[in-house]
């Protein structure tokens, strides 16, 4: 005589879109409170930009007044000053040459970032990279006109800051942190006093000390122009806070390998060129590219000393009294172009600590 | 070196190739090198400034300004010395750090826990604030918030009223403020009394612990000093209602105080900012804590709040504290930009002296040290502050 018990129901299902939510978004009390208070969040905030952005936006208007009469966003500001804003003062018809000079910086940063060429090749690709940018830029050869670099502005100035501030604060940096490293007192307390003076104090300071004491510290007659000591302070500044990761990466390397090299009977600059460097600048790359994304967006606070970089000549397009009130368009669209830059880099600097990483992962 | 030891010690000669030699030669030139430089740089310096007649010396701080500033925690007009509104400009730069650092660190906190939810949303959302935050250069969000408040807002008689008695103009905030009633004056004593009574409270359960091992609610006796103190302050003398409510009056508002647009925009754009590197730096804290101590602190039995007050966040405090001292120091190093806004910090009234003065090296040296000042002041309180939680823990 077979009793049927009554059969227990099925589990819950733990996999399928249902289970996601339930798991995802309604675990608990709190986890649904929490989950409403976003839908709320999302609810006030995405809707209203979306129509301010989108739908009650005007891309095409000729007139600032017609402009203003759409009830969102002024994109046409954009479209009417774009080329202001990305080029600054540059000659009108000569703005392929930034824009090309910008492309080959770019090219320059992409490669480097490439492992495949993380040797004796990349030097000579920057010499020559960099050298097509001067050309580019300046002109006065190979039948180009000569554009002095007080027109230089907008988004090819900001990357040339970055990138050849860079570029010339790394090796200074290296030796900043070999300095602070060593066991001589007086390169050693020099190194000190350098690095944590500089990290002391805000850009902007040095950026002041750049535009108004460089020219007194000089001797009479002899000028650098402006955008020189800009980048000038750029590199100080930057060069101090290399040498604090390259310091980081210095100390991460085991003694063995000093002792090692030691006694192999190699030379102090072999020992650091050929055992300890190459080990602890691999060590050092993510926050190396961290550094760069912080001095990119650093760049934009020449703004301050009156260079026409990004931000500056986004600034001079919204003094245009035919197109006044926009800057929140302005602004978001160089935000746009900011946020690319720098998203890229720190994602690509998150896949690189991925791929360098040896220890173990939760 | 090793030569100095040997017991026969031969008679030495300067030898190129011995390292201690070399070294005192390389250290002398470096130096030589520098002070070659610093010469160099003085006396041209010197020079320049003969032939351009400016004076040198901190003499000015005494003279007389001639210029008004904005908004200033102590009084000041014109007619007061170079020396006040450096004073104001530190008081002004101070004031704006203070405050950002301590909003930052909570608004960072929530985010970075709200960046380890399992919530989806709450993650994704959370994780898309620092994405888009820490990837736009802050001065260009200063410049947005101080559009958005003087461009979009609207003026004082249409202002926002979004609290009975806050008002949201393009002019700033307009606040109630307390009036000078005693009860009001109880009451903030009793808040810092709170303070102190709050910190002696757990200090003795710390000790009450340690000796009989029973523990005793710190956090919740802490917070009702804290807020019980001031109320009970405020009922003795006489639980006065009335505030100083803004009120419009012609084209603005008057009474009450105000957060001035140069204020608000710089304070909001160095807190959101801050903000996204603090939540970076309180998740990746929270991840260092080994996986193994949570399921240590589980398989003891102690509840998910227990395990995260007592066992997660002591470690995970502990890795925070340095990269969160250098995110205050870069929060008070940004300040300077409230230059690009208008609001007169100490980067922006050292300029304006500097442009009346003429005397830019004084100028430059004053900002300097007043960042070096804060700087200093910041990563030795914080190191104290590590050493202290450090004892704490082993």
């Amino acid at each position: 005589m077979a009793s049927v018990t009554e059969s227990l129901p099925p589990p819950r299902s733990t996999t399928g879109p249902i289970a996601w939510v339930r798991e995802r978004l309604f675990s608990s009390p709190l986890n649904t409170v929490l989950t409403i208070l976003a839908v709320w969040l999302i609810l006030m905030t995405v809707p209203p930009f979306i129509e301010w952005a989108l739908i009650g936006a005007n891309f095409t208007a000729a007139t600032s007044q017609e402009c203003r009469a759409a009830s969102g966003a002024c994109w046409a500001f954009i479209a009417e000053k774009h080329r202001l804003m990305l080029f600054g003062l540059y000659p009108f018809n000569e703005q392929w040459r930034p824009a090309l000079a910008a492309v080959i910086l770019v090219a320059l940063i992409v490669l480097t970032c490439m492992p495949r060429f993380w040797n004796k090749t990349l030097l000579p690709i920057w010499v020559v990279g960099i050298i097509a940018v001067g050309v580019l830029m300046w002109g006065g050869v190979l039948g180009l006109q000569y554009v002095e670099n007080t027109n230089w502005g907008g988004l090819p100035l900001t990357l040339i800051l970055a990138t050849v501030g860079i570029a010339f604060a790394f090796p200074f940096g290296l030796l900043l942190a070999l300095g602070r490293r060593s066991r001589m007192p007086a390169i050693k307390t020099l190194c000190i006093m350098y690095i944590e003076l500089i990290r002391g104090v805000p850009l902007i300071s040095m950026l002041f000390m750049a535009s108004v004491m460089l020219p007194l510290f000089l001797p009479e007659g002899f000028t650098i122009d402006k955008l020189l000591r800009a980048q000038i302070a750029i590199i100080m500044f930057a060069a101090a806070y290399i040498a604090e990761v390259v310091r980081g990466g210095l100390q991460a390397i085991p003694k063995g390998q000093y002792e090692g090299a030691d006694s192999l009977g190699l030379s102090y600059w072999q020992k650091m060129g050929f055992i300890i460097l190459p080990q602890a600048l691999k060590v050092v790359i993510p926050p190396m590219v961290s550094l760069f994304i912080a001095v990119f967006k650093d760049t934009s606070l020449v703004v301050i000393i009156g260079i026409y970089d990004l931000m500056q000549s986004t600034k001079v397009a919204l003094t245009d009294p035919l197109w006044r009130g926009f800057s929140i368009e302005a602004y978001v669209f160089v935000s746009a172009i900011y946020f690319i830059f720098c998203y890229s880099m720190s994602k690509y600097s998150r896949a690189l600590e991925d791929r360098l990483a040896t220890g173990h992962k939760r | 070196m090793a030569n100095n030891r040997a017991g026969r010690a031969p008679a030495r000669r300067l030898n190129w190739n011995d390292p201690d030699v070399r070294s005192v030669v390389y250290q002398v030139v470096a130096l030589a090198l520098v002070g070659l430089i610093g010469w160099f740089l003085v006396s041209n310096t010197l020079h320049n400034l003969s032939v351009r007649n400016i004076a040198s010396g901190f003499g000015f701080l005494e003279r007389e300004s001639g210029f008004a500033i904005g908004e200033s925690p102590i009084s000041f007009g014109p007619e007061n010395t170079y020396g006040r509104a450096v004073l104001v400009g530190v008081l002004n730069t101070l004031r704006v750090a203070v405050v950002g650092i301590v909003l930052a660190t909570i608004i960072g906190t929530i985010i970075g826990i709200a960046r380890l939810s399992k919530n989806w949303l709450v993650n994704k959302l959370a994780t898309v604030y620092v994405e888009v935050v820490r990837n736009v250069p802050l001065l260009l969000q200063l410049f947005f918030w101080y559009a958005i408040i003087t461009e979009t807002l609207p003026g004082p008689r249409q202002a926002l009223n979004p609290i009975p008695g806050v008002f949201i103009s393009n002019r700033g905030v307009k606040i109630p403020t307390p009036t000078d009633h005693f009860a009001f004056d109880l009451a903030g004593i009793g808040f810092l009394l709170g303070i102190v009574l709050a910190v002696l409270v757990s200090r003795w359960a710390k000790k009450r612990q340690d000796a009989t091992g029973q523990s005793f609610p710190v956090y919740r006796a802490g917070i009702a000093l804290i807020l019980g103190l001031p109320i009970l302050g405020w009922l003795i003398g006489g639980a006065p209602l009335e505030l100083n409510v803004p009120k419009l009056q012609g084209f603005n508002h008057v009474g009450g105080a105000t957060l001035t647009p140069e204020f608000a925009a710089l304070l909001a754009g160095l807190v959101i900012y801050t903000a996204g590197f603090i939540a970076e730096v309180v998740r990746s804290g929270i991840q260092a804590v080994s996986h193994g101590q949570t399921e240590a602190a589980a398989a003891l039995g102690l509840r998910r709040n227990q395990i995260l007050r007592l066992v997660v966040l002591p470690q995970a405090l502990r890795i925070i504290i340095p990269p969160m001292t250098s995110q205050y120091l870069n929060l008070t190093k940004n300040s300077s930009l409230a230059v690009a806004i208008g609001y007169p910090d100490i980067v922006s009234i050292a300029n304006t002296t500097l442009n009346q003065t003429g005397q830019a090296i004084e100028g430059i040296l004053i900002i300097m040290a007043v960042y070096l000042t804060i700087s200093i002041s910041i990563s030795i309180f914080m190191n104290w502050y590590n050493k202290h939680i450090a004892l704490v823990e082993r």
